[in-house]
């Protein structure tokens, strides 16, 4: 079989964060779950989880889906953080 | 709050784009919108590389690379591939950067929507040519700063207009024609979906803006996304059978509020701005006209 | 069982090439017009227009684009064809090598003009000499049997999976492309047969999807991919001989191997040539035999891969060996004569010569080929340019 300039494994299983010079951190207690940052991520870097346990505005918000960072994949652009309506998202300097 | 465009991912994590890339943005929408029968073709342009390097593909739809001036022959050979073993409903699309499509690309672009193929033509217009280090294109903006337009004491900045590529299709009369841009998502879907259900060619230019091109903070890509809309620097329209329709933002902030966002525009003095200004505002009235008719 | 038996019939060159197309179940054809290619896709826009081909055809607005939309025609999985001539070649060079690092196994059919400036239309082989380095297999034919022949052959060796690379199948402007010689045209089903579907293992598949084409970089397989396709075309050279004899019997046709030798058994003095211009050296070789005069003539059918082990043996015991050219290299010697040289370095005792000849369609007349063959005789060792104005 020829040497094909064909390729096929996904670039999911690379692990970016070393571009990253800043991260965000959710804090969950003002998070409405909007998704906003999830919509705007150019990453993907955001995913949707159920997750009872995370901090929220209050009770009824914790039945809904909740944004996670995948610091794997976030390059800590701060789209996030400037687009969440709620002050929900601070950029963090990245120790070296 | 429900999610407001689809939730399905074709475009997957791990790619190889700068931080905060508009055109990254463009390509996620374009493909939640298209879904898993789709074949993209990219010519030589930032998405010749966000993929990542062999072995790796950041799309879960096939990609085909092509030359800087192929985009538009290479979505009418795989249009005409997949219709002459029955898969009319595959999707076809080319995801062509700027340069690719204002300059090296018109023709082959413009000959693919002459010709009637059922493709959808993507247009991520970062107004220049980022992926070799921001050269100007014909598609850069009036005012702005790039690595062969410079600000010397001689020359400076790009004098000439910005060649407007919707605006050409739709003088072409390519039965579907939309610009778009990442800070409206679900504006972008609708247009996706309304490309999707038209049998014929289909163009929409995506404004994608570049943080190191455009020199602002990655942070601010939607903001400046947004912006370029409501100041109507870059308006929003849907050009079908033959009717335009513009999109009026209900806000109009000063345009020194976009300008002043990005070092591009650093170098602009007042009286350049307000020719800036005139510019849009002029080109604002004619899409109005136009609208009207 | 169905007939092999073919049908006899009088066609140009070009409407020959046509009918090896159809004969090869094409699929999609994307090209755009040039002197003298037309009539080969206006036949094909014909055949296609009243359903004796069922084919995509793609009316491109250039040559560059023609070979884009038939290299992503062909990763979808199915047999594409294009075909031009001189600046259209030219204009596709870069497309060139990326059909060929596709790895697709297009076939495309050249009719040999010269390129301008000045203008001109006629026969000459230079811009496909030039593409020599673009990794596709080249075939020069001497006949219009060939040229049809040629393009059914072209996809079955282009498809084989241990070659999977394109192939560029030359006929000369007018001598053969508007010239009427009877041709056997091919029985369709033994063609259909013969060539099967195109079974492409990485064409588009949806449910897998991949990038073709993507960033290598200087640590990834580059150099390997390149490697590989240069061995491919070096392994294409036997293929291609057990192929051609498989095609010889399957369609009870003549096609010669990579070479073919005309009169070269006790020859002292000998010819090579590629393309039409052959059948004037032939004429002139026989002539020369009634004078008693030893000489004979190596016809290159296939250019690339380069027929260098076939050379070999031909010239053994020759006097004296000429490289007819008909394209015109800048700086150096022709391209072939480069080649040849190359291929017989201390592994042959021949004097070599390289004669330049047939540019911008001048005329090679029988009196040309006898003076090649005086030259070569007498010895002298300058470069000729053969019927050319001397200053």
């Amino acid at each position: 079989m020829a040497i094909l300039p064909i390729t096929y494994l996904s670039s999911s299983t690379k692990v970016m964060s070393s571009w990253r010079t800043s991260k965000p951190v959710i804090d969950y207690s003002k998070c409405t779950r909007c998704a906003i940052c999830w919509k705007f991520c150019p990453d993907v870097a955001i995913d949707l989880v159920v997750d009872p346990n995370l901090n929220a505005p209050s009770e009824r918000f914790r039945v809904l889906e909740a944004p996670s960072i995948d610091y794997d994949h976030c390059k800590g652009c701060g789209i996030c953080g400037t687009e969440c309506p709620f002050g929900a998202i601070e950029m963090v300097r990245e120790e070296i | 709050m429900p999610i407001t465009i689809p939730r399905e991912e074709y475009m997957q994590k791990g790619h190889t784009a700068c931080a905060g890339c508009g055109a990254t943005l463009s390509m996620r929408y374009v493909l939640k919108g298209m879904g898993p029968k789709t074949a993209v073709t990219v010519p030589a342009c930032c998405w010749s590389v966000i993929p990542g390097e062999f072995p790796y593909t950041a799309l879960d739809v096939p990609l085909l690379y092509t030359t800087f001036a192929s985009a538009g022959a290479s979505i009418s050979g795989l249009r005409e591939g997949l219709d002459s073993q029955g898969k009319e409903d595959y999707n076809v699309v080319a995801f062509a950067g700027d340069g690719g499509t204002a300059d090296i690309g018109l023709q082959g672009l413009s000959a693919a929507m002459e010709r009637g193929h059922n493709v959808l033509y993507i247009m991520y217009d970062n107004e220049a040519y980022m992926n070799t280090g921001i050269q100007r294109s014909g598609s850069t903006p009036y005012g702005a700063w790039t690595t062969t337009t410079p600000v010397g004491l001689k020359r400076d900045y790009k004098r000439e207009k910005k060649k407007y590529v919707a605006d050409l299709m739709m003088a072409q009369n390519v039965p579907y024609v939309a610009t778009a841009t990442v800070a409206y998502p679900e504006d972008l879907e609708r247009k996706i979906s309304t490309a999707k259900s038209i049998k014929g060619p289909k163009f929409i230019q995506i404004l994608s803006p570049c943080p190191p091109g455009w020199y602002y903070n990655s942070a601010d890509t939607i903001k400046v996304s947004r912006l370029a809309v409501e100041t109507r620097v870059f308006p929003l329209y849907e050009f079908k059978n033959g009717k335009l329709t513009l999109f009026k933002p209900a806000k109009k902030p000063n345009i020194t509020e976009y300008l002043s966002l990005q070092g591009r525009f650093g170098h602009l003095k007042e009286d350049e701005i307000k020719e800036v200004e005139a510019a849009v505002a002029e080109r604002w009235e004619s899409l109005l006209r136009k609208e009207q008719n | 069982m169905e007939s092999i038996q073919s049908s006899r019939r009088i066609m140009t060159g070009n409407e020959a090439v046509a009918t090896g197309v159809k004969l090869s179940n094409v699929k999609v054809i994307s090209a755009y017009p040039i002197t003298p290619q037309t009539t080969i896709v206006e036949k094909l826009a014909e055949m296609v227009a009243n359903g004796e081909l069922d084919a995509k055809y793609i009316e491109v607005e250039s040559e560059h684009s023609a070979m884009a939309s038939v290299t992503a025609s062909e990763i979808t999985g199915v047999r594409s064809y294009t075909a031009s001539s001189s600046h259209g070649i030219l204009y596709m060079h870069e497309n060139l090598h990326w059909a060929s690092g596709m790895r697709v196994p297009i076939v495309m059919s050249v009719v040999n003009r010269a390129i301008g400036p000045p203008w001109s239309i006629w026969g000459e082989q230079t811009e496909t000499f030039n593409q020599r380095d673009t990794g596709w297999l080249q075939i020069y034919c001497e006949s219009n049997q060939e040229a049809m022949d040629s393009i059914i052959l072209g996809y079955k060796i282009a498809e084989n999976k241990k070659v999977l690379l394109p192939v560029m199948n030359m006929l000369d402007a007018f001598t053969l492309s508007h010239t009427s010689e009877p041709v056997d045209v091919r029985n369709l089903k033994t063609s259909y047969d013969y060539l099967g579907d195109l079974d492409l293992d990485f064409k588009l598949d949806f449910k897998n999807p991949a990038g073709y084409g993507s960033l290598v970089a200087p640590d990834g397989p580059f150099m390997e991919m390149r490697k590989d396709m240069r061995d491919s075309m070096y392994n294409a050279s036997g293929l291609i001989k057990s192929e051609i004899s498989n095609f010889n019997e399957v369609f009870d046709a003549e096609l010669p191997g990579l070479t073919e030798n005309f009169m070269m058994e006790d020859a002292d003095y000998a010819l090579i040539t590629a393309g039409a211009i052959s059948s004037t050296a032939k004429y002139t070789v026989r002539k020369l035999r009634e004078r008693g005069q030893k000489v004979g003539l190596i016809r290159l059918y296939f250019y690339r891969p380069f027929p260098g082990e076939e050379i070999l043996k031909a010239v053994r015991g020759l006097k004296g060996l000429g490289v007819v050219e008909r394209n015109v290299s800048y700086g150096q010697r022709g391209p072939t004569f480069e080649d040849v040289v190359s291929a017989l370095y201390r592994r042959a005792d021949v004097p070599i010569r390289n004669y330049v000849v047939g540019l911008g369609g001048r005329d090679i007349r029988v009196k040309d080929y006898e003076k090649m063959f005086e030259n070569l005789i007498e010895g002298d060792n300058d470069m000729e340019w053969i019927n050319v104005a001397v200053r």
